[in-house]
């Protein structure tokens, strides 16, 4: 039985009224792709944003390689090796899209060195061949507010992934992205990941993304955890297609 | 303790009364700047420029009655009448003319366009009202003093200090809040400081909003202005005074908050005063030494509704 | 503007500066003056590529200022009094900027507006200890131990104060193209990123808080050198604003910019203030204003533009 790389316990938070999260019980296996699913609102990013320290919940753990990492804050959970995506891509928008990967880079290396230039060649070559795998090589001198949706996404994940984290969370990857792009970009994606051996925990509405690419899937609803299993049987649960595909029994 | 209160009670009774007279100037010229900056977003550096201007008007005016043979109450009408002078015409000049043209700029250049304003006026003032000091206190005289009673002795203070500005003060603080919690142009200006796009997205014309509110404000600075001008002598400079101590005021108290700012102006006006009786070396001192406090410890101000910033 | 276009200015900017301070010695003093403000300038460039505005920096600069003031009596040698208003005003931003880079945007700019009026406060009303609005006077300086003629003074300081300026316009510029000034910048854009890439964005603040706290030092040194007067004034909250205007006169995309802008500022001023005594502030003004909404990129994009159209 190999150990977890990330493990959750009874995590509670509530904001007024609202559970974000009732009790959640997860553990992510190395070297899986997990996705989390659910109706907005479930709880699903507020997972995300604890596991990096963004949000501190009202109860329970949570263990990275065995060590409790609550409390920490989201610099020293990264350092720890757990990388996060964002739904809204957290990009530097005055700076060009080599270099957000170049400071995702040094940060990486060591952001304390004021005086050499930061594309010096290390990094460039460094930063291009992110780029690469990432194919965004194409847009590399755009400012990183001036790409389309998919590439800031694909730019913001890249960024994540400089950091060579073990762990990466990914806050809906491919929302925003062009249908007819979306499979391609999540192949990618998949390729650079399992390349490297990232473990991925992804939230995703796209069942079809689910479907392909999770090795397991996991329901979100009201703040807690209502299935957990391969895709194929999660996404056949009349339960999990009623309440978060939306898809309405045939009627007899 | 008690021995210090009854040694002292005469100069603390003082500092409590010519305190509340400076808290009331200080109040005028704040709740403009705080209600500026609620609804435009911009910190505005000429704000002082437009009290001194206000002051300076109503000074002239006054000494013009004067000329003209016009009984001493006629100064009052004065006050009046440069406040609505300079808040009428500045008011909507600076914002057409100026502000509205960097709306949407960097924060940076919009405090600098203020900044540039105030080295403006404070230069039109000096070319209009020389560098020597003009005064005239016909307002403050013709009221006339009352006698104070303090244990034992009676100090004469004016009608003026004592009544008038804390009475403009607080009809000012009253009226204000009826204003914008009673009537619709008010809760209008209350919607666009709360959410401008919100409230745009609502039909509301933000354009006349800010057009209005920087009149009014501007108007408020003129008549903190025209207020404090029978009370000292005016000289270049009191522009560059006021709107720095506005500015400790605003931050005190947390912007968009008006009875958060009265209260602060209370709070910086009777230390001041409390300084200048007990300990005149930190007079200039002690609403900074305030400010800092507050802002160190609840960044947002000690009534403040926008979130700081507080990485 | 290019690495080549930069360079080529800055060699021109230099000669010019040099030759007019030999061709016009009454001009001397002025542009002394302008490159010791264009340094503490440097320093408000730094806090806008965090996109924070400080408006309490003059506060270094009357610390630098009074400490070589306070210091001069004891140790008149020029070489000595410089790095230590450095290292006070060094010592003084790491003090300050460990609580005020906890705070962003208008809460950080009203922060350090009050804590230099309570700095100017003191200096204006202990009259025992600081003189007051009288200030101090300088005495005599010796430089490496010697005391030198009025016109070799002239020139010693021009000098100091030009390579001084090229040394830290350097440094700024090769800080600003590293990981750190590059994260510096990242503050302002997108402050969570860098925390989420592991980057301790107070710290990259605070170290160029520092690192402008000291060049508002020296610049305040150099400063009470030239003009051998010290006063209050120095930390008034209008020399704070005079040198935010001075660093978007400029133009804040360039570290050649804040020695365009004073050295234009100081120019204009002199000038203005002999033609119209009472008017140089207006004129001023209106320079700036003139610049925001026309030329928001200051002196340095009016130039950068001329020469893409070249």
């Amino acid at each position: 039985m190999t150990a977890p790389l990330l493990s959750a316990r009874g995590l509670r938070l509530a904001f007024g009224g609202v559970k974000a999260a009732d009790g959640i019980d997860l553990d992510v296996m190395p070297g899986e792709f997990l996705a989390i699913i659910g109706p907005n609102g479930a709880g699903k990013t507020t997972f995300i944003n604890m596991t990096t320290g963004y949000l501190r919940p009202q109860a329970g753990t949570i263990e990275y390689e065995g060590r409790p990492i609550l409390g920490l804050a989201p610099r020293a959970i990264v350092r720890r090796g757990i990388g996060r995506s964002f739904q809204l891509p957290q990009l530097f928008t005055e700076h060009t899209v080599l270099e957000n990967a170049a400071l995702a880079i040094a940060a990486r290396a060591g952001i304390w060195s004021p005086l050499a230039a930061l594309l010096r060649p290390g990094y460039r070559r460094e930063a291009m061949a992110l780029l690469a795998r990432f194919g965004l090589v194409g847009v590399a001198e755009a400012r990183a507010n001036a790409l389309n949706e998919g590439a800031r996404k694909l730019a913001d994940i890249a960024m994540a992934a400089a950091l060579e984290p073990r762990l990466l969370l990914m806050d809906e990857p491919t929302s925003g992205v062009a249908a007819s792009e979306k499979m391609g970009v999540v192949e990618t994606l998949v390729r650079v990941l399992r390349e490297a051996g990232v473990t991925a925990v992804f939230v995703e509405h796209d069942m079809e993304v689910v479907a392909r690419f999770a090795d397991r899937v996991a329901v979100w609803s009201q703040g807690r955890i209502v299935t957990l299993g391969p895709p194929a049987a999660v996404l056949a649960d009349p339960a999990v297609r009623r309440e978060v595909i939306g898809i309405e029994p045939a009627h007899a | 303790m008690g021995e210090w209160f009854t040694e002292n009670g005469l100069l603390l009774g003082l500092a409590a009364l010519d305190g509340l007279a400076y808290a009331a100037l200080v109040f005028m010229v704040a709740v403009g700047l705080n209600l500026v900056f609620g609804v435009l977003r911009i910190v505005n550096v000429a704000h002082g420029s437009l009290f001194a201007i206000g002051a300076y008007t109503a000074a002239s005016v006054g000494l013009l009655f004067a000329a003209w043979g016009l009984p001493p109450a006629a100064g009052f009408a004065a006050l009046l009448l440069g406040t609505a002078l300079v808040g009428g015409v500045l008011g909507p000049v600076i914002e057409r003319g100026v502000l509205r043209r960097v709306y949407g700029q960097e924060e940076v250049l919009q405090l600098l366009v203020t900044f540039a304003l105030f080295m403006i006026l404070e230069d039109v003032q000096k070319l209009v009202w020389g560098v020597q000091p003009v005064s005239q206190d016909a307002p403050m005289k013709v009221l006339g003093t009352v006698e104070v009673p303090f244990g034992d002795d009676t100090i004469p203070f004016t009608v003026y200090q004592l009544f008038v500005l804390p009475g403009v003060a607080l009809f000012t603080l009253l009226g204000l809040a009826w204003f914008l919690r009673r009537t619709l142009t008010g809760r209008v200006i209350v919607a666009v400081t709360t959410d401008k796009e919100a409230a745009m997205a609502m039909g509301i014309d933000a354009a006349r909003v800010t057009l209005l509110t920087f009149t009014f404000g501007a108007a408020l600075a003129a008549l903190g202005g025209a207020l404090a001008s029978p009370t000292t002598s005016l000289v270049p400079g009191i522009g560059a005074s006021t709107i720095v101590l506005s500015f400790a005021v605003v931050a005190t108290a947390g912007l968009g908050q008006i009875e958060g700012a009265a209260l602060t102006s209370l709070l910086i006006g009777l230390g001041r005063s409390a300084a200048v009786y007990f300990e005149p070396e930190l007079e200039v001192v002690v609403p900074y030494l305030i400010m800092v406090a507050v802002l160190l410890v609840r960044p947002q101000g000690l009534f403040g509704v926008v979130e700081a910033r507080r990485v | 503007m290019s690495r080549r276009a930069e360079a080529l200015l800055a060699l021109g900017g230099i000669a010019a500066l040099v030759f007019t301070a030999w061709a016009a010695p009454w001009l001397r003093f002025v542009l002394t003056v302008a490159l010791a403000k264009g340094l503490a300038v440097l320093g408000i460039l730094l806090l806008l590529r965090a996109g924070q505005v400080s408006f309490g920096h003059a506060m270094f600069l009357a610390l630098g200022a009074y400490t070589v003031a306070f210091a001069a009596p004891a140790v008149p040698e020029t070489l000595v009094l410089l790095p230590a208003a450095a290292l006070l005003a060094g010592g003084a931003g790491l003090l300050i900027g460990l609580f005020v880079v906890r705070y962003r945007d208008i809460f950080f700019g009203m922060l350090n507006l009050a804590l230099s009026m309570v700095f100017y406060s003191v200096l204006e009303k202990f009259y025992a200890v600081t003189k007051g609005t009288d200030g101090i006077r300088m005495p005599n300086l010796s430089v490496a131990g010697v005391e030198p003629g009025s016109e070799a003074q002239g020139w010693i300081m021009f000098s100091l104060a030009l390579g001084l300026a090229l040394l830290c316009a350097v440094g700024v510029r090769a800080y600003l193209g590293s990981p750190m000034g590059q994260a510096l910048a990242g503050i302002k854009t997108r402050e969570t990123r860098l925390e989420f890439l592991g980057v301790p964005a107070r710290r990259v603040l605070l170290f160029a808080y520092v690192l402008s706290a000291m060049m508002g030092g020296i610049a305040g040194a150099l400063i009470a050198m030239t003009s051998r007067h010290v006063t209050p004034q120095l930390a008034y909250w209008t020399s704070s604003g005079e040198l935010i205007f001075i660093g978007i006169l400029g133009g804040a995309g360039s570290a050649l910019g804040p020695f365009l802008g004073a050295v234009a500022f100081e120019l204009v001023r002199v000038y203005a203030a002999a033609a119209v005594a009472d008017a140089w502030q207006m004129i001023l003004g209106g320079v700036l204003l003139a610049v925001i909404l026309f030329a928001p990129g200051g002196l340095v994009g009016i130039l950068s533009r001329r020469r893409r159209q070249a």
